[in-house]
Formats: C-alpha cells, structure tokens, sequence
C-alpha cells in the first residue's frame, strides 16, 4: 500500500464515550444567579402539569463539556482543514469576520417582534442585501424568508402555481431533467405537481427535441439548474426560455451552482423567470455540519404578487417596514423573516468582495475546476466532454473492471487527507465522480489533490485491496450502515432499560 | 493555470455562455470593503437595531442566557465547516453529537425517536401534520386558534396544494383549546390535532384530555412547543403522537427570527415516515462502535417526488448549540432554570396584574400571560419604549376578541427592577383605570379553575403600586 503524503490529519487516536457515560450525580456546569423575587410553589401554579423527573440528561462538569466536543471535533473533516471537493455543495472558504458580525449584540439578539422603528438596522441589512440578491441575478424582486434551497425550492413553486392559477389555468405538471437534485422532484411532489423527467442529450445538456416535445399547456415550470450538475452551462438557454414562454410555462432555475455564473452572466437576463439561491453555498455562509442554510427566491415582476408575507418597503416616512396586506400571496412559508444571522454573514460576504472581487471569485472558481478536470483527465473516464464550468463529474468505469467503484475511491481519498467528492451522483452517469474545488483552493492544494487521485487511480490497477478497504488512517472505517437501517439505534439508553 | 489547461485567458472558460448574455459590466453593488469597514457597518446597524433595550418579548423567540462555551465550541472550525455527514469516517464528531441530541430530545419530550433538525418550530409543525397525514391516510386537520398565529399560517401554506382542509378550534375562557369544541368538530375524516403546549398566551393545554378526544376518533395528535425551557419543570405532552419543537430558547440566539432550530420526535413505530436526518448507532468492520447517518431510503436525494419531505440542508450547527446547551444545564440546571422562569413570570403577572386584567388567570402557565388592560397596549409600550424597554406583544393583530391585550414573557434574565421599572411607566397613565380593572380581575380569579393559582389582584402586595402611583 501507498504512503499517503503529507496532508493535515485529523486525530484519530482519541477515545470518547458518550457524554452519558461520563455523567455523575452533582456535577455540574451551570450556576444561575440568585432570585430576586419571591420563590414560587411549582406545585401549586402547576398542579398536574409539573415535571417530577428529567429523566437521564447529563451531570457533567464544564472542563469535561470542552473536553467531549473538543475531542469530537477532531474526528471531523472540515474545509479549515483541507480541500473540500463536494460537487455541487460548494464548500468554499467561510470567512471569520461574518461570524463575528454576526454576533455584535443588536444583530444576533434583535427579537421579531420588536417595534420596527427600533428595528432599522436588521430591516436595512434585509434591503441591502435583497438589491445585492436583485442585481446579482438580474431579477426584479425577492424574498429572504426561507430557511434553505429545498424551501426556496417549495416557495418557488409555490408562487409558479399561483401565477398560473391567477392566470385562470392551473397547470398539472413540472418538467425536471434527469441530471437534477433530488430536492427537485420532491419539491415538486410537495406543493403537488406531477414530475416528468427530461433527458439530457449525448452532450449533457437538455434536449431541446425532447423539451419541444414534452412541453405543453400543462406543463407549469421546467426546473432547470445552470450550470447543470456536470458543470456544464446550458448553451441553447435562450431556446430553453423561449420554448416554454410559448407555452405559458415558466422557467424555474435552481441556484445551487450561481457561483459559476456570478457577476459573469445573470438568470434574469437568459430568461429565467424563478430562481432560489443558497447562500451557504454561493455566499460562503458555513455549512456547519448540515446547516442553518438560506434559500431566499428572487423573481420577475409578473410574479411579485405572489411573494410570501410579509414583504419589505419603505414606508412614507422614509423608515423601512413590513407590508402584511398582500392578498395574492402564496402566505407564510416560515415564521418570522428567515434566517436572518445568514443575510448578515451573506452581505459582509459581498461587501468583503465587491464588483471585482464577486467576478473574480466566479473565475477563480471555473478556473480551478477545469484545472483540475485537465489534470485528471486520462486517469478517470470523462463521460461528457462538452465544456464545464465550476464543476466536473468523471466516472469510475476505468476503475470498475478492477472491481473499484466511486465509493471506494472516494475512501481512499480520505487516507491522502481530503475530503472525498460528491459520489453516485448525477444520476445520469454511472458511478460518478462530482468534483468541485471553489475559488479557495490554492494551485499547491489542487495539485495535492490531483497527485492523490492520480495514485489512488494506480493503486485501483496495482493494488485494488488497498482501495476497497480504505479509509485505513480513521478512528473508524467502513461502518455497517444495512445494520443501522435494519435495526435502528438512534438513541442511547441507561444500562438498566 | 491557463497555460497547463490549454488556453490563452479566463474568458475562454466562459465562451459556453452566448455571448449576448454575458455581463460586460459591474455590477451595481457596494464597493469592496476592508475588513474594518464590514465591522463598522454592522456595529452601526446594530445601534439601530434595540441594542441595549430590556424586552418582555417571547410569543416564540426567547430571551435566555446562553452559556459562552457554546459559541467557543461551535466557532471550532471543525464543526463549523464541516458538510453534512454523509462520509461517516470522517464525521464522527457530528454524527455523535446528533447522536447525543436525539437522546436528550427523546428524554425532554418523553418521546421515543427525534430527528436533527428540521428548519424552525413552524415548519415543524408543518411536517409533523403532513407526517400524520401519511399515517392516518386520512386528510382533514384540525388546529387550535392558540397555536401560534404565524406557525398556523405556514400550516395553511403548506397544506394548500396537499388537499388537506384545516379547521381552526378555538380557546374557551381558560384560554386553553376548547376541548368541546374540538369533540363536535373531529371526523372520520380528522388525521390530526395540532395543538401547542405552552400555548401562545403562555398556558399549558390539557394535552392528556385532548389525546383521548383525537384517538378515540382515531385520530392522532401533534404537540408544537415553542418553548423549550418549559420542558425542565411542565410534564411533556407524553400523549402525543408526534411532538414539533422550536429548541431557540436551548442556547440559540434571538437572531431576529432565524436561524432556529426546529425538530421532530415520535414514536419508535412512526419513524419511516418522519422526515429530516437521523443519525443511529452502528459498528464498523472491526466492531467499534460509531455512527451514521440512517434510515436514508425516506430522504429526497434517495428516493427524489416519494421522499418524506423535500428538506434537505437543516439546521445541524444550531442543533449542536442546542445540544451543548441541554449538556450545560443537564438533570438539574434545566430544572433549576424553568423554575426561575416562572417565578419571574408570576412576579411580574402578579404586579402588572394592577394596572390590567391577567387572562385567563385560572390556567397553569409557563413565563408568559395575557395582560388586558384599559389603555392600547400600543400606547403603553411606546411609553416603555422611550425608557428603553420593550413592553409585551400587542395581541390586537393576531386576537382582537381580546381587546387591549398584550402577550408579556419573563425569562431569568429578566430582573425585578426592570419589572418594577415596567411597572411605574404602565402606571403614569393607566392607574386611574385600575380601581375597576381590579374589579374584573377579582372576577376572573374567581372563575379559575385551579385554585392554588397565584392571586393576580395582590392587593397585599401594591406596596409597589402605591409607590408608582
């Protein structure tokens, strides 16, 4: 087996149980200040409704607190600590200082409902940042309110089938090509749109025959995502747009993939009429382990009746405010305004960059991929050769007659230090390999991750055992995940249950 | 770069783009800004954002200490840029950090299976109905006008398209669900009840009673609580079949709304059609223990329009600010901390109870309650206001049966002089009403069911109110 070069490691010798083991009757890490009111007899404002037991939650001490999630920490990969190659998840660099803008007082402890005259700061943050929105992505209106792509997603759709049930014919179905995100189609089963695939032609991009063909005066949006997920722009967008405008349909874009077209080229201008955006992926808000997201939906004007509630305006004093009173609206799709603490990461984000540095990091980031492409091009099948953007997906077939797939790869890469990329998807090529670097990374770290790929592609021909047992440097490896289903476990439980 | 690729600029990458679309401008965006100007900007905005003010907001954001190790920990790069779990080898510090969440979801809700996360208590409470849908195969909800007015308007966002007519059942005079009311309204048809306990006036629901309503009809119920601090000292609606949960007040910042963190438990029996991520215990190839995530075949990127829910990317690091949390606190501070949360609250209703009526006085309640009162409560609070607090939440948008009505929170944090201080500037003007306020309050106390109910009147202790006046 390969050494495996010099790349951060994570320490994968600590041992830590759960923090129920370490748990022991009157240790603990809290201290409350004394009351300064008259002690109340829960008893007796409770009656029946009072607690007696919380049950097996923990007694432990503070040093013992730091120490757990310390130790868990560094069983984690995290873009802090390398490359992060996830293809279509955009773990780009996430920068310190929106943490810390995020935690000046005003910012992270406005409550909702406090009165908007003493609430202009939060409500100016929301007016800044949708006309960046606006502007970057050459739509007319927005709105911030939900809490991640998927929701955006939902709320998108949403106001797709209001627009056509305004213009007094409800449509039954939703076009997905079958390179999409699986968010997509579930998303349009949500808000109760049949689904009917689109395939992709020989170059990877939709077929504009198929499209012709299938579009019809039921058909209420294409959900399309550009650059798809090969990385590939869709170059007919024009014809794509025109096609289903004939129609009376609507033009859905799934943003996952903006930062490939950021201050280059806007969805607004190619005839995009509904768009979400992540700004934990485009925006550099961290992902933090799954979340919190933001997935705010900008829009042409036709459809800016149909906004959630409320929606932002400035009043006839000049202060900003919120209008309730919006009777075509789809509603509410969350409580309160959205994820606010991630408008503030994503707007110190754009003004961190500006004009010039938003296009630039857009360059930066398809630049990087088609390095990367070149450089790997030959040790993996390239199953679509057309152009790609900020993206490039590879198959396993080469490696598959040695009996080595994706997954296996994708292991292995953990022994070299990186995160694996995105594997198995799209769906469309068998046993891909989904590799997106962003702008963060620098030339030495791509070459370090092209050298890896290139010796796990040998190790696959020479020594496939190395590959198919790997990763051999974790704490643990290749864990059972049919046992997992098959019998959950999904909580811990005292010894005597 | 260019060189190895094979080309002579950038712009050649982008040539796949038509070129009529292609922006040959700026965009029209703020300038680049260095790192103290960011810093500046936001300082400023927080100036104008009630930096400094002393709130009796909740009605489903609260006010709650939060322990510094929580930001020292979850700042670790480790966890704060780190992806979703998918790769279990090197995710194990999430994974059992989820891990470790669920367990103590489970014991805080009585309940046997909790996700992490969904996005926030509303759409919670959403999923959880849509979840009871899928189980009953039956279609119609009911849902309790005390339910947070917003949670119940995102229900109606999401059931519109899913063909599921919603009922609302109103609060009777203990502004607790009116439980014959319900009786009359449940079908055959019912899937579900939703109801929130605490509820949004602060009282807790009968949940016991109401779950022998829903599931003598075969119907199942789901309990949205909104805040999590109750859980340490108010029994958990065990009955329920599915609990939805907004866990803000467990560590999370106030955050203008959001990011919170929303999640789902249920019963073991329930769990292929709970949505959201799940993270179960297994072994490796060697038999260690570790951790995974589980039961993917209900998730979208698995099983794409058949999936539970469309939800994809969560609320993962504000779940492990609430999981540190619950660590903090553990068996004894959560209870410790409920406990002061209501004293304060009964502080306070009992004092300000001079200048108003406390609704539905006879009902158990958390660290909220309803204050009626003669004047607007608008105007009340714009008087608070320029003494820099922000007095309860005017009810009239969301409950105008209730008149001058307003929802008034008191969490730890809030002190007694800021309670007293309250107190004096709601009297400047309103104590020439309180001679016959008192009146209806005496009446009120008197209808209360509960007996043992903390007298909201307090004419043995106006000394305060005496000084004020």
């Amino acid at each position: 087996m390969k050494q495996t070069g010099g790349k951060a490691r994570l320490q994968v010798n600590q041992n830590e149980g759960l923090i129920f083991e370490k748990s022991s009757e009157g240790k603990a890490a809290w201290k409350l200040p004394p009351l300064d009111v008259p002690e109340v007899d829960v008893s007796a404002l409770l009656g029946a409704a009072e607690r007696k037991s919380l049950g097996s939650l923990p007694e432990v001490s503070e040093i013992e607190i730091i120490r757990h999630f310390t130790r868990l920490s560094t069983w984690n990969y995290a873009i802090d600590l390398g490359m992060y190659p996830l293809g279509s998840c955009t773990m780009k660099y996430n920068p310190r200082v929106n943490e810390a803008v995020a935690r000046v007082e005003g910012i992270a402890n406005g409550h909702p409902y406090q009165p908007e005259k003493i609430s202009q700061g939060a409500l100016q943050i929301l007016k800044t940042l949708s006309e960046c929105l606006i502007e970057i992505t050459g739509m007319d209106a927005i709105t911030l309110q939900p809490a991640a792509g998927a929701h955006g997603e939902m709320t998108g759709l949403l106001m797709v089938r209001a627009y056509h049930h305004a213009q007094g014919r409800p449509r039954k179905k939703v076009l997905i090509p079958d390179s999409a995100h699986g968010t997509n189609p579930a998303t349009a089963a949500m808000v109760d749109y049949a689904v009917e695939n689109l395939k992709s032609d020989s170059r990877g991009m939709v077929d504009i025959g198929a499209l012709e063909s299938q579009m019809n005066e039921d058909v209420a949006a294409l959900m399309l995502t550009n650059p798809n997920t090969l990385g590939i722009f869709e170059q007919q967008i024009h014809k794509i747009a025109d096609i289903l405008h004939a129609k009376g349909g609507l033009l859905y874009m799934d943003g996952a993939n903006m930062n490939a077209l950021v201050g280059k080229v806007r969805p607004g201008d190619f005839g995009v009429d509904v768009m979400h955006l992540n700004l934990h992926k485009t925006f550099s808000t961290p992902h933090g382990g799954g979340g919190p997201g933001s997935g705010p939906v900008a829009i042409k004007k036709k459809l800016e009746p149909f906004l959630p509630t409320p929606v932002l305006v400035t009043k006839s004093d000049g202060t900003l405010g919120f209008n309730y009173d919006r009777p075509q609206s789809v509603g509410r799709v969350r409580a309160f305004y959205g994820n606010f603490g991630m408008f503030v990461r994503a707007l110190a984000y754009i003004q961190a960059n500006g004009p010039d540095g938003l296009r630039q990091t857009t360059e930066d980031a398809v630049l990087n991929a088609n390095y990367i492409r070149k450089g790997l091009e030959g040790a993996y099948e390239l199953p679509y050769s057309t152009p790609t953007m900020h993206e490039v997906v590879f198959s396993d077939k080469l490696q598959a007659k040695k009996g080595v797939r994706t997954m296996d790869i994708a292991k292995r890469l953990i022994d070299y230090g990186f995160h694996p990329y995105t594997t198995a998807f799209p769906l469309i090529v068998p046993g891909a390999l989904m590799i997106e670097p962003t702008e963060s990374e620098s030339k030495e770290e791509m070459d370090l991750f092209i050298e890896s790929m290139k010796s796990i592609a040998e190790e696959a021909q020479e020594d496939p055992q190395a590959v198919l047992n790997a990763p051999h440097s974790t704490r643990v490896s290749r864990l059972d995940e049919t046992a997992a289903a098959r019998k959950p476990v999904l909580r811990w439980k005292p010894p005597s249950q | 770069m260019l060189k190895a690729i094979g080309i002579a600029s950038v712009d050649e990458l982008f040539a796949p783009i038509p070129a009529e679309y292609r922006l040959s401008r700026d965009l029209k965006i703020p300038r680049q800004m260095a790192e103290s100007e960011i810093v500046d900007y936001f300082r400023q905005r927080s100036r104008e954002n009630g930096e400094g003010y002393t709130s009796f907001l909740g009605a489903g954001v609260y006010s709650h200490y939060r322990p510094v190790i929580i930001d020292s920990l979850i700042s670790r790069g480790e966890f704060l840029t780190a992806y979703t779990p998918y790769q279990a080898e090197i995710s194990q510090g999430t994974l059992q950090s989820i891990f470790e969440f669920q367990t103590m979801i489970c014991e805080l809700t009585g309940m046997e299976v909790a996700n992490a996360s969904m996005y926030d208590g509303s759409t919670a409470a959403a999923e959880a109905v849509m979840m009871a849908v899928r189980l009953t195969g039956r279609r119609s909800v009911i849902v309790a006008q005390s339910l947070h007015p917003e949670y119940r308007e995102v229900l109606a966002t999401y059931a519109t398209h899913q063909g599921m007519p919603l009922s609302v059942t109103g609060f009777g005079n203990d502004g607790r669900l009116n439980l014959e009311a319900l009786e009359k309204s449940i079908t055959p048809q019912t899937a579900c009840v939703l109801i929130q306990s605490p509820n949004f006036f602060g009282n807790i629901e009968d949940v016991a009673a109401t779950a022998e309503l829903a599931h003598k009809n075969g119907a199942m119920l789901v309990v949205s609580i909104a805040e999590a601090v109750s859980l340490g000292i108010v029994e958990p609606p065990r009955e329920a079949d599915v609990i939805a949960m907004e866990a803000q007040s467990f560590g999370v910042p106030q955050g203008f709304g959001g990011p919170h963190c929303g999640v789902i438990a249920t019963r073991e029996k329930f769990v292929r059609q709970m949505p959201g991520r799940l993270a179960g215990q297994t072994v490796d190839k060697q038999g260690r223990r570790g951790f995974v995530l589980t039961l993917a075949t209900r998730e979208q990127h698995i099983r794409r329009e058949k999936a539970t829910s469309n939800i994809c990317t969560n609320q993962a690091l504000v779940a492990l600010m609430v999981n540190i949390f619950m660590t903090v606190y553990g068996k004894i501070g959560l209870k410790e901390l409920a406990k002061q949360n209501l004293a304060k609250s009964a502080y306070a209703a009992t004092h300000l109870g001079q200048y108003g009526k406390v609704l539905f006085a006879g009902s158990p309640r958390f660290n909220e309650f309803v204050l009626q009162t003669t004047e607007d409560p608008q105007e009340i609070n714009h008087r608070l206001l320029d003494h820099k607090i922000i007095g309860g939440l005017p009810l009239k948008k969301f409950y105008p049966e209730l008149g001058n009505a307003a929802l008034w929170c008191c969490t730890e944090l809030t002190t007694r002089t800021s309670i007293d201080n309250a107190l004096k500037l709601m009297g400047n003007e309103a104590s020439q009403h309180a001679t016959g306020l008192d009146q209806e309050a005496n009446e009120i106390k008197n209808e209360g069911k509960n007996k043992n109910q903390i007298k909201n009147t307090n004419r043995e202790e106006s000394g305060i109110a005496e000084v004020a006046r």
